[in-house]
């Protein structure tokens, strides 16, 4: 660390209170099903913390989750980026192009070797040599490898870097696959959503800040705080599923009284993730409070689920 | 590689969407002769639609890009809409020119401060600027409240503490205290400090998006009109099993309304006085930037935001800056709109040297590239995953730039008036805008013609829920049965980024080809078959490279054009299955 300066002092120069960054911590520690002691230990972790290195990389995506991280609420990214992590790679955000880009991305694994946080977002093509996508002439599949060796843990964000997601729906025509069947000698954090939550996306971050370990992960490697239920299971229209009021069409009486979509189609019974739970953008609403069932982004294999408005059987 | 001539690469080319290569050839003066432009990333999207339900393809195409999240899908379901004879109501209408114009917004502030600003402002230089004198500089341009020396001197001290803890993070490695870098420290200032605002203010004015979608990114649609149903009251739900407490029918509720109008409230009020302001002042330092850069000359619009009067963006062609003569576009003519593949790593049936309507687009991957890793691509043969759109046989420019113009030379009152304005304070003609800065300042311009027509659109909605007319999606033709063995159309709009397209044929109920024409495309594609280079090429061709270390011209013009190359690479095929082969 270059110099002596605390998250504390670094969140005070940004105009955050301490008051405010123990409830931050707080809403934390809560939504990730920490005890309530967690969140002093969490503050006081989070104050003494250095910038811990984040090296992003961007395969096949299409930069929505990118576009998810600068959207978070609870921790924002101008924060994120500014106090909290040192984002010394991220080729949407930062300045540098072309050859004085890799030699910063270089210049972090070295520096930060075996404790960086190497977080990727797309799928990774791995048909016919890699040609379906490469930077700086290096296919994806090769830098993949070579930042993992060096990296402390890896988030793979997003449900194409998890589970290979659009580029991998049939007929996969550039053979794409997820971080995982790369990636297999370190801890492997998948957090799936087309794109995520934002707050799930910065949680994430922000609890490997703390305690530099990856949090509970069920059998798919998704954080449990945040997979562990179901959008169903939270459902503010779940009363109407079991009063079997159903929305028949997207306008119709059903529809506007805000009953159940499932038989439009909605997978929320089987989609693990916290939509109705946390919301989006600020708790304004999510989709199925807007009226469309639940396309179930974050499970394996949704795109080839059998159609969004096709009711599950 | 002949002697004199050196080779510089930009790869890669970051601040954008997605994946870009730029090559460029430079004389013994630095000067730029020949650039190329490779996408090097694809992902076969339209591969993948193939078969499946129509009214799904929305989502699919939707995540060809998140930057532009919303377009997409609107593309598609327009595209759907116009195979099946479906007419949208009213409300649907116009709460997609809000989601749509919001998207504008949105977007064109973000690619102004994170991804273009840097190109202009140099974040050292802003840690010498002066506060209380930038705040002077800051409210000679406008009245934001924000404004004070207190809040730039915290900015700066912000600034400071971050450079002096060594970690530069996204801000290492950049160009600063490059020679192309003009603007006084306070001025950098401003615009630094602004960078950081603008990160909180478009986390809240994307609500509009939740409203009506769901979430943003990727907020949801409807093919038939939007999903959300307007709910005037909620239905008790009981308390029975799964109760959780009073909530709303669904977001699109009194409340929902007034989130809305909030947002364009917000979205107005930094585009007026921050972001314009902040265009038009950097450009007065780089006026020599209004002279370079131009690209191809010409300019191609599809139009958007229908309804009745009000704004609405006009479709046609401008050739060779004629702006006296608008030429009408068909997107279904055969000999207009065509895509080529020459020096693309795709092969057509009939030999690449052929040109092919979206209808008749094949698809085959045929990659002819050096073996990765390599250091340069062979750009005599094929470079680019991206096609070359032609209209008419020429390469087009589209964009804000293309729009601004269509307005002006349609006579559009109030763009010709923000326009003229605008050039007059910097003192330049008419012509300033074929130029990199020119692209610049007309991306700042229109957004503010979208957020200025944004409350109209609003207020008819509002209205027509008062009059009792919550219509919000078109029943008919939702079920397959009801439709067409075959059917096809063209769904288009104008995006960020420019015209957009997506053309579908559909048979027995399935997509039997799918294509999109995407504004990346038109402007960052390979030659064509006559050698014609793309709006990228041309416009970069005749830069002088201070530093070919530090290519600092070439980000500048690429960004002005702000490239979203998920977009731009697509792979279709609105003719048959898939035929997938790599040559290499
Ligand atoms: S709308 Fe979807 S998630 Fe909500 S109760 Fe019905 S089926 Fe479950």
């Amino acid at each position: 660390m270059d110099r002596q300066d605390t998250l504390i002092d670094r969140l005070a120069r940004h105009g955050v209170t301490r008051r405010a960054f123990l409830k931050y911590c707080a809403t934390l520690a809560s939504l990730m099903a920490l005890p309530p002691a967690a969140a002093r230990a969490m503050a006081e972790a989070l104050a003494k913390a250095e910038r811990p290195s984040v090296i992003w990389l961007s395969f096949q995506e299409c930069t929505g989750c990118t576009e998810s991280l600068t959207r978070s609420h609870t921790h924002g990214v101008e924060a994120l980026i500014l106090e909290s992590l040192s984002l010394d790679y991220h080729h949407t955000l930062q300045a540098a192009s072309g050859e004085a880009a890799e030699r910063a991305r270089e210049a972090a694994m070295k520096r930060h070797a075996g404790r960086y946080l190497l977080v990727v977002d797309g799928s990774i093509p791995v048909k016919d040599g890699g040609v379906y996508s490469t930077f700086a002439g290096i296919s994806n599949l090769d830098l993949l490898l070579e930042a993992a060796r060096d990296a402390a843990a890896v988030v793979a964000v997003g449900t194409c870097a998890a589970f290979g997601g659009l580029p991998a729906a049939k007929p996969n025509p550039t053979g794409a696959v997820p971080v995982a069947e790369i990636v297999r000698d370190k801890p492997l954090i998948n957090v799936p959503g087309c794109p995520p939550i934002p707050e799930v996306i910065t949680g994430v971050l922000a609890h490997w800040l703390v305690f530099r370990t990856p949090p509970a992960l069920d059998r798919l490697g998704r954080p449990r705080a945040f997979y562990g239920d179901t959008v169903h299971d939270h459902c503010y229209r779940l009363p109407f599923y079991f009063q079997g009021k159903y929305a028949k069409s997207f306008d119709d009486e059903g529809a506007r009284k805000g009953w159940c979509l499932y038989e439009l189609g909605c997978k929320g019974p089987v989609t693990r993730n916290a939509c109705a739970r946390m919301k989006w953008n600020g708790a304004t609403s999510f989709p199925v409070e807007s009226g469309h069932g639940c396309l179930g982004c974050s499970e394996p294999g949704f795109w080839d689920a059998g159609g969004f408005y096709r009711p599950m059987s | 590689m002949s002697a004199p001539r050196q080779r510089v690469v930009v790869d890669p080319v970051t601040r954008i969407e997605g994946h870009l290569r730029i090559e460029a050839e430079t004389d013994a003066e630095g000067r730029i002769t020949r650039a190329y432009s490779a996408g090097t990333m694809v992902r076969g999207i339209e591969l993948i639609l193939q078969g499946r339900d129509p009214r799904d393809a929305w989502a699919y195409t939707q995540r060809i890009c998140g930057v532009c999240t919303l377009v997409h899908g609107i593309a598609s379901v327009r595209a759907v809409e116009a195979a099946l004879g479906i007419a949208i109501p009213p409300n649907a209408q116009l709460i997609r020119n809000l989601m749509i114009a919001a998207q504008h917004v949105h977007d064109h502030v973000m690619h102004f401060y994170h991804l273009h600003a840097l190109d202009w402002v140099d974040v050292v230089s802003a840690l010498k600027a002066d506060p209380g004198r930038t705040a002077e500089l800051a409210r000679s341009v406008s009245k934001w409240p924000k404004s004070t020396p207190g809040h730039f001197a915290d900015m700066q001290r912000r600034l400071k503490g971050f450079v002096e803890s060594g970690q530069l993070g996204i801000f290492a490695n950049g160009y600063w205290g490059h020679p192309g870098y003009r603007l006084p420290p306070e001025a950098n200032l401003m615009a630094v400090a602004h960078y950081i605002e603008a990160l909180a203010w478009q986390r809240d004015v994307v609500k509009l998006h939740a409203v009506f979608g769901g979430k943003n990114p990727h907020p949801n649609l409807v093919v038939g009109g939007v999903p959300c149903a307007v709910s005037l009251e909620a239905e008790p739900r009981g308390r029975g099993p799964g109760f959780r407490g009073g909530r709303p029918a669904t977001a699109l509720d009194a409340d929902g309304l007034q989130t809305v109008r909030e947002a364009i409230r917000s979205m107005r009020e930094f585009v007026d006085e921050v972001y314009l302001p902040d265009a038009l002042a950097i450009a007065a330092h780089y006026k020599d930037w209004f002279r370079q850069g131009e690209g191809v000359g010409n300019f191609l619009c599809f139009g958007d935001f229908p309804g009745a009067g009000g704004m609405r963006i006009p479709a046609g062609a401008i050739l060779d800056r004629d702006l006296a003569t608008v030429h009408p576009v068909d997107l279904e003519a055969e000999g207009e709109i065509q895509e080529f593949v020459a020096h693309a790593w795709y092969a057509y049936r009939d030999g690449k040297e052929r040109g092919l309507h979206p209808y008749r687009g094949e698809t085959e991957f045929a990659y002819t590239g050096p073996r990765p890793p390599y250091e340069h691509l062979d750009v005599e043969r094929d470079y680019s995953w991206i096609k070359s759109p032609r209209w008419k046989g020429r390469p087009m420019e589209v964009g804000p730039l293309a729009r601004v113009l269509l307005l002006y030379a349609r006579g559009h009152e109030s763009a010709r008036a923000l326009v003229d304005a605008s050039l007059r304070r910097l003192g330049l003609p008419l012509e300033a805008l074929y130029s990199t800065m020119g692209r610049t300042a007309a991306r700042a311009l229109e957004t503010k013609l979208f957020a200025d027509a944004m409350p109209g659109w609003l207020d008819a909605l509002t209205a027509n829920i008062e009059a009792g007319d919550l219509r919000t999606f078109e029943e008919r033709r939702w079920d397959p049965t009801t439709w067409p063995k075959r059917a096809r159309g063209a769904g288009f709009m104008e995006a960020p980024r420019g015209a957009l397209a997506h053309w579908v044929a559909i048979e027995d109920g399935r997509i039997a080809g799918y294509q999109t024409v995407v504004p990346s495309t038109w402007n960052a594609g390979p030659r064509d078959a006559a050698g014609r280079e793309g709006p990228y090429e041309a416009a970069l061709k005749g830069h002088r490279l201070a530093d070919a270390k530090r290519p600092l011209e070439i980000l500048r013009t690429i960004h002005s054009f702000d490239p979203c190359i998920a977009c731009a690479v697509h792979v279709l095929d609105t003719e048959g299955g898939e035929r997938v082969r790599v040559q290499a």
